[in-house]
């Protein structure tokens, strides 16, 4: 593979890169928008892991006078608390991720079947809300009071489970990915819809599955707006960890209210300023060591999204 | 296309098999969670807006149908003309179409050079690592990204001011959060610093899509790098900006709630720049409670949007037939 693409570079299309001068301009431009994305996440790092004295002295900043694992040791302290909140966005993200492949999918997969009658209408059925909403006072209140979803999981989950942009995705990866045939010679032997469904086009998908997981997998990680929307002040036991970060942003003694191990008056021991940046880092860092790996598919979804619907 | 492609089979098929129609009602049960989650999560909701022509009074413990329909009278359009009225609705609008209007142009221009660029760099290693790097904003949530802000704008600690005082710039005590005039193309910076690594792979996977062929062809025409650029790429990556123009036209109306409610913290001095029209619906719906203006406001979005979204697919349709997106 290498060496296939060397001589390709050593073939006529050598003579069409840019100058070498440009080159260097070029590189030095995107290693600076790279620093530039990637520097903020690692200053957060390092307050995270200066200590308390470090940051009250010289504030923020990428060289601390000495570094502590106070904040994280603290969270852990913590654990009842924090740890709660890291269940619950693990517990919304999974249970999401898997409702919402559900929906997807099976709508995709209807939508692609060439021989669908109601195909065209449910075309327009998930194309519809692409185009008009209700708005968010309307499904504010339908939510909160018709559905009773307020301060409960399905609050967080429920609203944001399915997007039309996904089922299109689905739909153009089944199209191309599926071939008509293995689904006719499935028919005459005899297999029902739900069986090719799950046996034979969801496990030949499997990669467009992924991909659309991953959609939904960092949307219910990072989603704070329906914690926001849905839940009260004093439902901490269903805080997920974003909004956790919300709260702490008014008030780190937040924490200290809600801890159990320590006097009252203790407060003030608390690394304050670190454990902010602490609980940042523990809701980013599962994010930020994934995605690297995860990119691909991403793309993958990405561009397909992007044909034509 | 593919609908085209796809006809003679179709067509052959509701022709041929018995079984068919017990085939659509097996799909269509496979789909009807989708379906019942459309309805209650989408479609309710679209009749939900006649909130926003009645004069919505609760009573308590009395249901929000009962409330909207027995207990609330229709009021016309006196909704919308008390929130044409109000003070704040000027300046919603105008932030909303001002900021979305630049956002639109950096959102194509920026990422189109950007992976134009990209494409053009010799260490394909190099490319990749900052293709990375540059996408790790857009994982990001506005809740972690107010967070990194903070730690370079914090009065106290924050990066800039301890910067500045070192440098003897100032007092190192700016209150940047206060700063309307900085804030005011922070924005637009924040905006374009989450949204650029997105785009350029958007764009990037279409242009490596692009085939080798035509460079070459052109190359031994003597072509120049820049007209290749104009002639081969910018063209092979018409239909798919075209796409994401119409999709941000589509969304002009609709402004980013995380951008500028949760990155600017919320602060009060910067209200003439951050109130857009969900920061306001928001905060009438759930802050300072006024269900009718916030469902006005709401509503005119949706409607709004709509309209928007069906003229730029009209407009792109005009100009290239198959770069619509319906």
């Amino acid at each position: 593979m290498a060496k296939k693409e060397k001589k390709k570079v050593d073939g006529l299309l050598k003579f069409n890169r840019v100058k070498p001068f440009t080159n260097v301009m070029i590189s030095a431009l995107f290693i600076f928008l790279a620093l530039l994305c990637f520097l903020p996440a690692l200053l957060v790092l390092i307050v995270s892991l200066s200590s308390e004295r470090s940051v009250l002295t010289i504030g923020y900043s990428f060289f601390p006078l000495e570094w502590s694992i106070k904040s994280y040791t603290y969270l852990f302290q913590q654990g009842a608390y924090i740890g709660r909140a890291f269940l619950n966005s693990i517990f919304v993200t999974v249970v999401g991720t898997l409702l919402g492949l559900i929906l997807c999918s099976t709508m995709g997969y209807a939508l692609s079947r060439p021989n669908y009658r109601l195909r065209k209408f449910f075309s327009y059925f998930i194309l519809i809300p692409m185009l008009f909403s209700g708005g968010l006072v309307a499904s504010y209140m339908i939510n909160a009071q018709i559905l009773g979803l307020k301060n409960t999981y399905w609050a967080l989950i429920l609203p944001i489970c399915c997007s039309s942009f996904y089922v299109i995705i689905m739909r153009t990866f089944f199209q191309t990915s599926v071939p008509e045939a293995i689904i006719e010679s499935a028919k005459i032997d005899g297999a029902r819809q739900v069986r090719i469904f799950t046996q034979i086009v969801l496990p030949i998908s499997l990669p467009s599955i992924a991909t659309i997981g991953l959609f939904f997998t960092f949307a219910y990680w990072n989603d704070w707006m329906m914690a926001k929307y849905y839940l009260n002040t004093n439902m901490q036991d269903i805080f997920p960890l974003q909004y956790v970060l919300i709260t702490l942003e008014n008030n780190i003694d937040f924490l200290s209210r809600n801890s159990q191990f320590m006097a009252p008056g203790e407060s003030h021991n608390i690394p304050t300023e670190t454990v902010r940046m602490a609980m940042v880092m523990v809701a980013v860092v599962p994010i930020a060591c994934s995605y690297p790996f995860f990119q691909k598919y991403f793309i993958s979804g990405l561009t397909i999204g992007a044909v034509k619907g | 296309m593919s609908t085209a492609a796809l006809k003679p089979k179709q067509k052959r098929k509701t022709q041929g098999t018995n079984g068919s129609s017990f085939d659509n009602l097996e799909i269509f049960l496979l789909h009807l969670p989708t379906t019942i989650w459309y309805l209650i999560f989408c479609y309710a909701p679209m009749f939900g807006v006649v909130i926003a022509f009645k004069n919505y009074k609760v009573r308590p413990g009395k249901s929000f149908l009962w409330n909207l329909f027995v207990n609330s009278k229709w009021c016309g359009l006196d909704n919308f003309k008390f929130l044409f009225k109000s003070s704040y609705f000027e300046t919603m609008l105008r932030n909303t179409l001002g900021y979305n209007t630049i956002f639109i142009i950096l959102g194509v221009l920026i990422p189109v050079t950007l992976a134009i660029l990209i494409s053009q760099l010799y260490s394909k290693k190099l490319a990749k690592v900052c293709q990375t790097a540059m996408f790790l904003p857009h994982f990001m949530s506005w809740v972690v990204i107010s967070y990194f802000v903070y730690a370079f704008l914090a009065t106290d600690a924050g990066l800039v001011n301890n910067i500045a005082k070192s440098l003897g710039i100032g007092d190192g005590k700016h209150m940047w959060y206060t700063d309307v005039g900085f804030w005011t193309w922070f924005l637009v910076f924040l905006n374009v610093w989450k949204g650029m690594g997105y785009g350029m792979v958007v764009y990037l996977a279409t242009i490596s899509g692009i085939d080798n062929e035509m460079y070459e062809a052109a190359l031994i025409d003597g072509a120049t790098k820049w007209q290749q650029t104009k002639y081969i790429t910018i063209p092979c990556l018409r239909p798919i900006i075209s796409i994401m123009f119409i999709m941000s036209v589509g969304s002009i109306f609709r402004s980013d709630f995380g951008l500028f409610y949760q990155a600017t913290r919320n602060s009060g001095s910067l209200v003439s720049i951050t109130q857009t029209i969900d920061v306001y619906v928001y905060k009438a719906l759930l802050e300072r409670p006024n269900i009718n203006l916030s469902s006005a406001a709401s509503f005119l979005q949706s409607v709004c949007g709509c309209i928007t979204i069906v003229i730029a697919n009209l407009v792109v349709k005009k100009i290239d037939p198959d770069a619509g997106m319906f």
